[in-house]
C-alpha cells in the first residue's frame, strides 16, 4: 500500500511538473509571416517567439472542425478571428511592444502565445 | 447547400514562384486535381485563380506537393463564407452522429446485459475469451468514433496541455485498460474485483459525441443575429453605366455610381438620392419600426429595403466602408470579447484540468486506503467517474455564448455594443444622464412666438434677428434662421460679430447696435427687460426659450423658440425609471425652460445652463458619490462626457455616427434604444450568471460526487456512464440556456 501511496504522490508531482512547472520550447521565428496549424485540440506552433515591433502576420490553418476551433483570441490586442475550416485564415497583427501575448479559443482549450523581443 | 449552379471560383496567392517556367508546373498541379474545370495564374501578382467545386485544403496541398504554399486569398462574399460553414458544421454533425450511433450501438446492449442478463465478471476461462473478444471490439470501436479525443489528448499532452478530450481519453482509457487487465491476468486482482466495464468506455465516447453533435448546432443558433446582418446585403446591384441599367456584383458598385433601387428591393450600398422618392424601411438596422420617407438630396443605407418608390442614388460608401459592414464587424468583434464577470472562469479553465488529474489520483488512493473490498474495483470507477464528469467546457463556454447571443440580439435591435465590458457596466447603471436637445427632444428648435415692443414690425424685426443669427452656429440661431429664409426675409451682412459664450450675440447693422440673447446679456448692456419679464416667465414655464432682441439699447422684441420632444421619450422615460434608474437632464437653457421640460417629461432631477466642459465635472462629481452613471448624448458635443461614463451611449442615426468611438451606438434617435440596451444589458448579464453559477455547480458539486463522499453515508457511487451523460449534457445545457437569449423580448412597457 505504501508502494501505491508513493507512485500517487509521485504522479501528482508529475502532473504538476508536467502541466504547470515546466518551460515548453519555443518555436523562433524567422519572418514575420508565422503559420499556425489548429488541430487536434492544439495549435501548432503554440509558443512563439517573436521580435518586438514589426508587425506580425499570423496564417491560422485550421483542419479541426471542433467547434472550439473556430474563433481566436487574442485578450491582450482586443483581436479576434472567425477560423474558416480546411483553409488558411490571416490575421495581421500589430507592432507588438516586448511582454506576453495569449491567444486562445473560446473556452481556453487550445492555448498558445507570443512572446515577443 | 447553394442552388446555384454558377461555377465556384477560388483564388490564392502562391509563395515561392520565382520564375516564369513555375506557372506551368503550378498550373498542371492545379489542374491535375479532380474536379477543376479551369487554371488561371497570374505571375505577376502571384495569384492564380481555380474555377471548379474542388476543395481548397485539396487544391493547397497539390500546391505545396511541388514545392510551392498557397494561400487563400478572401474574394469570396460573407454570404458565401457562412455557407461554407454552415457545410462544414453540417458534415461534422452527420460525422458525430455516425460515432454516436456506432458507440452506442455496442455500449447499450452491453450495459441491458450487464443490468438483465448476466452478470459482468471474469472467472472461467470462457468468459475470458468472452470478454477478450469484447474487449477488442471495444477498442475497435473507441478508435473508430473517438480517435479524435485520443489524438488531441495526445497532441495536447506533448504540448503540456491539457483539455476535455485528455480526460475524455484518460476516463475511457483506465475503464478499458482494467478491463483487459481483469482479463488477462485475473489472478492478480481479488475475485470480487474482476469485472469488466467496456460498456462503460463505449457509451462515454457514445454520449459525448451526442453531446458535441447537439452544440454543433445549438452554437450555429447563437450567430443568427450576425447570419441576419449579413443576409441584409443583396448579392447584385442595379447599376446605370453609359445609359443603360445593368445587375452588377455586389463587389463590382464603385464609388459614385449610380444605382437604382425598385420597390420591394434591398438599398445594396449606402448613398445619396439623386432621383426619385420613396419610404425605406430601415428597421432592420435600426430598429426604428416606421418607414422612413426619403427623397432626393437623402442618404440611405445598404441594407435596408426600398418600400414604395422606384429611385436612383449615387453610391458614397461601397464595400466594406457600408454602415452594415461596419455594424457587421463591430458586432462580431464585440461578440467575441469578454465581460469581467467571465475571467474567474478563465482563470479556472485554465488550470482546470491537470487539477482534475490530480483530484483523480487523490480519489483512488483514498479508495485504495480506506475504501470496502473490492478497493480497487471501486477505485477504478470512481476514478474514471471523476476524469468523465469534470467538464472544463461548461466554465469555459458559460461567458462567450452568452455575450454572443446578447450582442447580438442588441444588434437586432438597433444598438451596437461595442465590448463585453460595456454589456456588463450597462447592466449596473444607477444614474443616467440625459442630454436634452436631440436626445429628450427633437433638436430641431422652431420659432413658437413674437412680441414686439417697438413700432417696427415682426418681419422687419425677424429680418434684422435672422441677420445677427446668420453668423451664430448655435442650434437656436438656425431656428431663426430658417424662420426667416421660409417667409423670404432678407438677410444682410452684420458687422463687428461677436458671440458671447452663453448669453448670446451682438453686432452693427445700418449703424445700429443689435443685441440677441437672454436676460443676462441685457443686464450686461444695461437695457430694461421689465416690460417683458412676466411674459418671458410664462413662456419659459411652457417648455420655450425666450429671448431678448435689443436695437441700440432699447428692447425690440422678445422671441420664444421651442424644441419640440420626442414623441416617445416620455414612454421612454417611464421604462428607464421603471427599472429604478435616477434619470438627470441636463441642458443648457435657462431654468426655467429646463424646468418645464423635465416636469413634462416625467423627469425630477434637472441641470440647467449647463457648459460642455459641465457635463463631464457632473459625471465625476456623481462617479465619486458611487454611482455607476451613463451619458446619453448625441454624440458629438457630448464627447467628453460620454468617455467619462462608464457608460456612454450615442444617439446616432447610425449613419454618420462614428460607431467604434461610443460604448454603445443607438442606431435609432428615440430613448426606447436605450431602454432597450439597458434591458438586453440586463438579460444578458442575468444569463451569463446563470451559466457560470450553473457550471460551477456541476463541477463543484458533480466531483465530489463522482469521487464518492455521499458513498459511506448512502451508499451512493454514481456510475461512469450516468458522468459520461452529464458530461455531454453540462455544455449543451450552457449553449442551450445561451440560446434562451434569442427569444428574449423587450418589452416595451416595462
Amino acid at each position: 500500500m505504501l508502494f501505491i501511496n508513493l507512485l500517487g504522490a509521485l504522479l501528482i508531482a508529475a502532473i504538476v511538473w508536467w502541466f504547470w512547472l515546466y518551460t515548453p520550447k519555443r518555436a523562433q521565428s524567422t519572418s514575420n509571416q508565422i503559420k499556425i496549424l489548429v488541430n487536434n485540440g492544439v495549435y501548432q506552433p503554440s509558443n512563439i517567439t517573436v521580435s518586438a515591433g514589426t508587425k506580425i502576420t499570423l496564417d491560422f490553418d485550421r483542419q479541426d472542425p471542433a467547434p472550439c476551433a473556430e474563433t481566436v483570441i487574442f485578450p491582450q490586442l482586443d483581436l479576434s478571428l472567425a477560423l474558416k475550416m480546411g483553409q488558411s485564415n490571416r490575421i495581421e497583427l500589430p507592432a507588438l511592444s516586448e511582454g506576453q501575448y495569449d491567444f486562445h479559443c473560446q473556452m481556453q482549450m487550445y492555448k498558445g502565445k507570443l512572446i515577443a523581443e | 447547400m447553394s442552388s446555384k449552379s454558377k461555377v465556384k471560383t477560388q483564388s490564392f496567392m502562391i509563395e515561392g514562384a520565382s520564375c516564369a517556367s513555375c506557372v506551368s508546373k503550378i498550373e498542371k498541379a492545379l489542374a491535375s486535381v479532380e474536379g477543376v474545370t479551369g487554371v488561371e495564374m497570374n505571375f505577376a501578382q502571384r495569384t492564380v485563380t481555380i474555377d471548379g467545386d474542388v476543395n481548397s485544403h485539396s487544391l493547397i496541398h497539390s500546391v505545396t506537393d511541388i514545392g510551392y504554399n498557397a494561400t487563400p486569398m478572401n474574394s469570396g462574399s460573407e454570404q458565401d463564407a457562412l455557407a461554407e460553414k454552415a457545410q462544414a458544421d453540417e458534415a461534422h454533425y452527420n460525422n458525430l452522429m455516425r460515432n454516436m450511433v456506432i458507440a452506442l450501438g455496442l455500449g447499450i446492449p452491453l450495459m441491458l446485459y450487464g443490468l438483465f442478463i448476466g452478470d459482468m465478471s471474469v472467472n472461467t476461462s470462457n468468459q475470458r475469451i468472452g470478454w477478450a473478444i469484447v474487449g477488442l471490439v471495444t477498442l475497435s470501436v473507441m478508435i473508430g468514433t473517438g480517435k479524435h479525443f485520443y489524438i488531441g489528448a495526445w497532441q495536447s499532452f506533448k504540448h503540456h496541455s491539457a483539455n476535455m478530450d485528455t480526460l475524455i481519453a484518460l476516463g475511457t482509457g483506465t475503464a478499458w485498460a482494467y478491463s483487459m487487465l481483469v482479463i488477462l491476468v485475473p489472478n492478480l486482482l481479488p475475485e470480487m474485483a474482476r469485472h469488466v466495464y467496456f460498456e462503460a468506455s463505449a457509451m462515454i465516447i457514445g454520449l459525448i459525441n451526442l453531446g458535441l453533435a447537439f452544440e454543433v448546432k445549438a452554437r450555429g443558433r447563437t450567430s443568427e443575429a450576425i447570419k441576419r446582418l449579413i443576409g441584409l446585403q443583396p448579392n447584385t446591384a442595379r447599376v446605370v453605366r453609359n445609359g443603360e441599367e445593368e445587375d452588377v456584383d455586389i463587389a463590382q458598385v464603385q464609388l459614385n455610381d449610380i444605382v437604382r433601387v425598385r420597390p420591394g428591393e434591398k438599398i445594396p450600398v449606402d448613398g445619396e438620392l439623386t432621383d426619385g422618392q420613396s419610404t425605406v424601411d430601415e428597421s432592420m438596422l435600426t430598429g426604428e419600426p416606421m418607414p422612413i420617407s426619403k427623397t432626393v438630396g437623402d442618404k440611405v443605407v445598404a441594407g435596408s429595403i426600398n418600400k414604395t418608390g422606384s429611385m436612383l442614388f449615387s453610391a458614397t460608401h461601397v464595400g466594406k466602408d457600408t454602415t452594415l459592414s461596419h455594424i457587421i464587424n463591430m458586432v462580431k468583434k464585440a461578440q467575441n470579447s469578454k465581460p469581467s464577470i467571465g475571467r474567474l472562469a478563465d482563470v479556472i479553465s485554465g488550470y482546470f484540468v491537470p487539477i482534475v488529474m490530480i483530484l483523480a489520483v487523490i480519489t483512488g488512493l483514498a479508495w485504495l486506503n480506506f475504501g470496502p473490498q473490492p478497493a480497487i474495483a471501486y477505485a477504478i470507477t470512481a476514478m474514471t467517474t471523476v476524469l468523465i464528469i469534470a467538464c472544463p467546457c461548461a466554465l469555459g463556454l458559460a461567458t462567450p455564448m452568452s455575450v454572443m447571443v446578447g450582442i447580438g440580439k442588441a444588434a437586432e435591435a438597433g444598438v451596437l455594443i461595442r465590448n463585453g465590458e460595456a454589456l456588463q457596466s450597462a447592466s449596473k447603471i444607477t444614474t443616467m444622464l440625459l442630454d436634452k436637445t436631440g436626445t429628450i427632444t427633437q433638436g430641431q428648435p422652431e420659432v413658437t412666438d413674437i412680441s414686439t415692443f417697438e413700432q417696427r414690425q415682426e418681419s422687419c424685426v425677424m429680418a434684422l434677428v435672422a441677420s445677427l443669427e446668420s453668423q451664430s452656429e448655435h442650434p437656436l440661431a438656425q431656428a431663426i434662421v430658417g424662420y426667416a429664409k421660409q417667409r423670404d426675409y432678407p438677410l444682410n451682412a452684420v458687422t463687428k460679430f461677436d458671440a458671447i459664450t452663453g448669453k448670446g450675440v451682438t453686432g452693427y447693422l445700418n449703424g445700429e447696435h443689435l443685441l440677441f440673447g437672454n436676460e443676462a446679456l441685457m443686464h450686461q448692456f444695461g437695457i430694461d427687460v421689465s416690460v417683458a419679464v412676466e411674459q418671458a416667465g410664462t413662456l419659459a414655464n411652457d417648455a420655450k426659450t425666450p429671448m431678448y432682441f435689443a436695437v441700440d439699447q432699447k428692447l425690440s422684441a422678445l422671441i420664444a423658440v421651442s424644441d419640440p420632444i420626442k414623441s416617445d421619450s416620455l414612454a421612454a422615460i417611464k421604462r428607464l425609471q421603471n427599472k429604478g434608474i435616477h434619470l438627470v437632464m441636463l441642458t443648457g437653457d435657462n431654468e426655467a425652460t429646463a424646468k418645464a421640460v423635465a416636469k413634462r417629461v416625467g423627469i425630477d432631477d434637472y441641470i440647467a445652463q449647463v457648459m460642455p466642459q459641465d457635463k463631464v465635472e457632473e459625471v465625476i462629481k456623481r462617479q465619486k458619490h458611487g454611482e455607476v452613471v451613463g451619458m446619453t448624448g448625441d454624440g458629438i458635443n457630448d464627447a467628453p462626457a460620454l468617455a467619462q461614463a462608464d457608460v456612454g451611449f450615442a444617439i446616432g442615426t447610425g449613419t454618420d455616427v462614428a460607431i467604434e468611438s461610443a460604448d454603445v451606438t443607438l442606431m435609432r434617435g428615440s430613448l426606447h434604444g436605450l431602454a432597450d440596451a439597458l434591458a438586453i444589458s440586463q438579460a444578458t448579464i442575468t444569463n451569463i450568471k446563470q451559466n457560470l453559477v450553473g457550471a460551477f455547480m456541476y463541477n463543484v458539486a458533480g466531483i465530489p460526487i463522482a469521487a464518492g463522499v455521499l458513498f459511506p453515508f448512502f451508499g451512493i457511487l454514481l456510475n461512469p456512464v450516468v458522468a459520461g451523460a452529464a458530461m455531454a449534457l453540462s455544455s449543451l445545457t450552457v449553449v442551450s440556456n445561451a440560446n434562451r437569449l434569442r427569444f428574449f423580448k423587450v418589452n416595451k412597457s416595462a
